[in-house]
C-alpha cells in the first residue's frame, strides 16, 4: 500500500511538472488583463488581437507552407534512403551510410544550422523561403528514413517476390504492394517531419531571410520585447492542433485494432 | 530398379523412357552464397505433368534450387532449361512459373478476389476474362463465398487455398510449392495433400514441391529427390525411396529404420546365396545384387515393420535372427513399436500392427523374445 501511494505521488509530480506550465499558458491566453501574470477575468481579446496581427499571421502562413513542403520532400527522400539502406545490402560502405543517417539526430542544431548557412553563403544563394525548406528537409529527412527503415526491416519480402512472380515488374510492385503496406510508417514519418519543421527555431533562424519569418522566430523575437498574451493565444492554438492530431491518430489506431480483432474472430469462426 | 516396388499411383513414368524429353532440366547447377555452397554441381531432370518433390532437411539447398527456377536467385554456375530454353537472365516476372509461398504471401491490403486477379491483371487480360478466371479459381478451391474478404479475415486453411488459387490463376507451366502445407494442422494437411494430387492430375500441370516432411512428399509426388548438403542423394518414386534407399542417409531420412553395421563375408549374387554379413557376431544373409566385395564395411538396413517378433525361437536361429528382451514399447495407436535389446546389447526396433485390441497384447517390458526377418526383408547399403 505504501508503495502504491509513493507511485501515485511520483506520477502526479511528474505529470504536474510536464503539464502545469502548459496549463498556465492556456489559462492566461484567456486573460483579460494585458499583464501576463495577473488574472483580470475571462476574455477572448487576445485571440482577436492575434487574428488581426498581420505579422503573426504571415509568420504562421510561412511556417505552415515550409512545414508541408519540407515534410513532403523529406518523406520522399527519407523513404528512398530507407529503401536503399535496407534493400541493397551489398553496396560498399553501407554500414557507414546507415550510421551517417543517424548523425543529424545527435548533431547539435546550432551546428546543422550553421553549416547549412555556410553552404548557402558559399554558393551565394539568397536566403529566404526556399533555403529554410532545404534546411528543414535536410534535418527531418533522417527521421523519416529511420521510421520507414524500421518498418521495412519487418516487411515480409515474399510479398514483393509474390508480385514479381505473378508478372509484376519491380517499379510497379513498389507502388502496388510495398508502398501501400509501408504507408502508415511513411505517413508517421511525414507527421514527424512536419512537427519538427513546425517548431524549429534554431536551424530556421540561421537560414531564413527577409520575408520568410517562421512562427517560432516571430514568437521568439516578440518574447524578447516582452511576453504579450497574444503569444499565449497562438501557442494555445498550436497546442490544440497538436492535441487534435494526437487524439485523431490514437482513435485511428484503436479503430484498426478493434477491426483487426473482429477480423480474427470472424476468421476463427470460419 | 528391375522389379516395381510398392503401389503404383498412376501409369506415368516418363523417366523410364529414354526417348522422353525433360521439361525442366537443371544442368550442373552450383549456387554459392559467399563461402557457403547451397547447391553443388547438381543435375536433375523433371518431366512434363510430373509431381516432383524436393525433400531434405533445412539448409540442404532444396529451397534455393526452387528459387533459382522461379528466378529469385541466379545460379553461380550451370544452367536451367525449361522446355529446352535457357532461363538465364530472365527475370521472375517474365518466367512461366508461379510459386505458392510458404508464408502464402497474400497481399494483406487486397481482397481474396483481388489477390487472385493480380497475376491476370499483369497480363493485361480483358476484364471479363479476368473475372471469369477468378470465379473459376474460387470455385476450384471452394472459396466462392469468401471473395470479398481480406486475408486477415480468413482461417489458415482458407488462406492456403487462396494462395494456391492465386498461383494457379495464370495457368503456369510449372507450379512451385514451397512447403505449402507446413502451417496447417495434421488433419487438414492430409486432406489437402490428396486434393493437391487430384488438382495436379485434373489440371495436367507440372508441380514441383519443396518439403522437409517425408510423409507429404510420399503422398503427393510421382518422384522424390532426397537432398543433403546441396547434392541429390537419390531420385526415385516414393515406393523405391522407401523400399530401396541407396544410402544410409536416405534410409535414415525416410521413415524409421534399423541400421546395423557389418562386414561382407561373401557376396554371391541374389540367386545363388546372397550377401553374407558378419555384424559383430550377428550373421545376416540378404538376397540382393550388391556391388560390395568381401571385407567391405557396409550397413544392413531393415524397416521395423519387416522385423518379426516372436516369443518362441524361429526355425532358423543361426542367421537373420537374434534373442533379447523387450526394452521399451511405444504405443502409437495403429501399431506399437517394440525396442528389443538383443543379448549382445544391440537394440532392434520392431513394429507390430495392433490388429487385436490392447487387452490381448501379450508382450510387455522385460519379456524374452526373438526377432527375425526373411532374406529379402532388408537391404545392404554400401554408401
Amino acid at each position: 500500500m505504501k508503495n502504491s501511494r509513493f507511485d501515485a505521488t511520483v506520477l502526479t509530480l511528474g505529470f504536474a511538472f510536464l503539464y502545469i506550465p502548459i496549463i498556465i499558458l492556456v489559462i492566461y491566453s484567456f486573460n483579460a488583463s494585458r499583464l501576463v501574470t495577473v488574472w483580470g477575468g475571462f476574455s477572448l481579446t487576445w485571440y482577436r488581437e492575434m487574428w488581426s496581427n498581420q505579422g503573426l499571421m504571415d509568420a504562421a502562413w510561412v511556417t505552415a507552407r515550409v512545414a508541408v513542403i519540407s515534410a513532403t520532400i523529406a518523406t520522399v527522400l527519407g523513404t528512398l534512403a530507407a529503401l536503399t539502406l535496407v534493400r541493397f545490402r551489398k553496396i560498399p560502405g553501407r554500414l557507414l551510410f546507415s550510421g551517417m543517417i543517424y548523425a543529424p539526430l545527435v548533431m547539435p542544431e546550432v551546428i546543422t544550422g550553421l553549416s547549412l548557412l555556410l553552404l548557402f553563403v558559399s554558393l551565394n544563394v539568397d536566403r529566404g523561403f526556399w533555403t529554410v525548406i532545404i534546411a528543414h528537409t535536410t534535418f527531418s529527412m533522417c527521421y523519416v528514413a529511420i521510421v520507414v527503415q524500421s518498418r521495412l526491416l519487418t516487411f515480409d519480402r515474399s510479398l514483393e517476390e509474390a508480385a514479381l512472380d505473378l508478372g509484376c515488374p519491380p517499379v510497379k510492385t513498389f507502388f502496388r504492394i510495398t508502398l501501400p503496406l509501408i504507408l502508415p510508417a511513411v505517413l508517421a514519418g511525414w507527421m514527424l517531419a512536419f512537427t519538427l519543421s513546425l517548431d524549429d527555431l534554431v536551424i530556421a533562424s540561421f537560414n531564413t531571410g527577409p520575408g520568410a519569418t517562421t512562427l517560432p522566430i516571430k514568437i521568439y523575437s516578440q518574447v524578447r520585447l516582452g511576453v504579450t498574451p497574444e503569444i499565449n493565444a497562438i501557442c494555445t492554438i498550436l497546442i490544440g492542433l497538436v492535441a487534435l492530431g494526437v487524439i485523431a491518430a490514437s482513435i485511428a489506431t484503436k479503430r484498426n485494432e478493434v477491426r483487426r480483432q473482429r477480423d480474427e474472430q470472424a476468421a476463427a469462426a470460419g | 530398379m528391375a522389379k516395381s516396388l510398392g503401389p503404383v499411383k498412376r501409369k506415368f513414368s516418363p523417366w523410364t523412357d529414354p526417348a522422353s524429353v525433360p521439361f525442366i532440366r537443371f544442368e550442373n547447377i552450383t549456387k554459392k552464397f559467399g563461402n557457403f555452397t547451397a547447391v553443388d554441381n547438381l543435375t536433375l531432370d523433371i518431366y512434363e505433368r510430373e509431381f516432383f518433390a524436393l525433400l531434405g532437411p533445412s539448409g540442404c539447398g532444396k529451397t534455393t534450387l526452387m528459387r533459382m527456377l522461379a528466378g529469385f536467385e541466379e545460379p553461380t554456375e550451370g544452367r536451367i532449361l525449361l522446355q529446352g530454353k535457357d532461363l538465364a537472365g530472365v527475370p521472375p516476372y517474365r518466367r512461366p512459373t508461379n510459386m505458392m509461398f510458404q508464408s502464402y504471401a497474400l497481399f494483406p491490403h487486397m481482397t481474396v478476389e483481388k489477390n487472385i486477379a493480380f497475376g491476370l491483371e499483369q497480363d493485361k487480360l480483358p476484364k471479363g476474362e479476368i473475372e471469369a478466371r477468378v470465379q473459376e479459381m474460387l470455385k476450384l478451391v471452394k472459396l466462392e463465398q469468401f471473395a470479398k474478404r481480406k486475408p486477415s479475415q480468413l482461417s489458415g486453411g482458407q488462406r492456403q487455398r487462396v494462395a494456391l488459387a492465386r498461383s494457379l490463376a495464370k495457368r503456369p507451366k510449372v507450379l512451385l510449392l514451397d512447403e505449402p502445407l507446413g502451417a496447417l494442422d495434421k488433419k487438414l494437411r492430409e486432406e489437402t495433400q490428396f486434393e493437391l494430387t487430384d488438382l495436379q492430375h485434373t489440371l495436367g500441370l507440372t508441380f514441383l514441391i519443396v518439403t522437409h516432411d517425408q510423409e507429404e512428399a510420399m503422398t503427393v509426388s510421382d518422384r522424390i529427390a532426397v537432398m543433403d548438403k546441396g547434392v541429390i542423394m537419390q531420385v526415385a518414386t516414393p515406393a523405391e525411396i522407401y523400399e530401396a534407399p541407396n544410402s544410409r542417409y536416405v534410409a535414415d531420412f525416410i521413415g524409421d529404420i534399423n541400421i546395423i553395421e557389418g562386414n561382407v563375408v561373401s557376396n554371391q549374387g541374389a540367386a545363388t546365396g546372397g550377401v553374407m554379413l558378419d555384424c559383430d557376431g550377428l550373421k545376416i544373409v540378404v538376397d540382393q545384387e550388391c556391388p560390395a566385395s568381401t571385407g567391405d564395411r557396409v550397413a544392413f538396413a531393415i524397416r521395423p515393420e519387416k522385423v518379426r517378433l516372436n516369443i518362441d525361437p524361429p526355425t532358423e536361429t543361426a542367421v537373420n535372427a537374434g534373442a533379447g528382451e523387450v526394452y521399451d514399447i511405444g504405443y502409437l495407436g495403429d501399431f506399437s513399436l517394440f525396442l528389443v535389446k538383443l543379448d549382445d546389447g544391440r537394440i532392434v526396433r520392431a513394429a507390430q500392427a495392433n490388429i487385436q485390441r490392447l487387452v490381448d497384447r501379450p508382450l510387455t517390458f522385460g519379456d524374452r523374445v526373438w526377432v527375425n526377418w526373411s532374406r529379402d526383408a532388408g537391404l545392404v547399403l554400401t554408401r
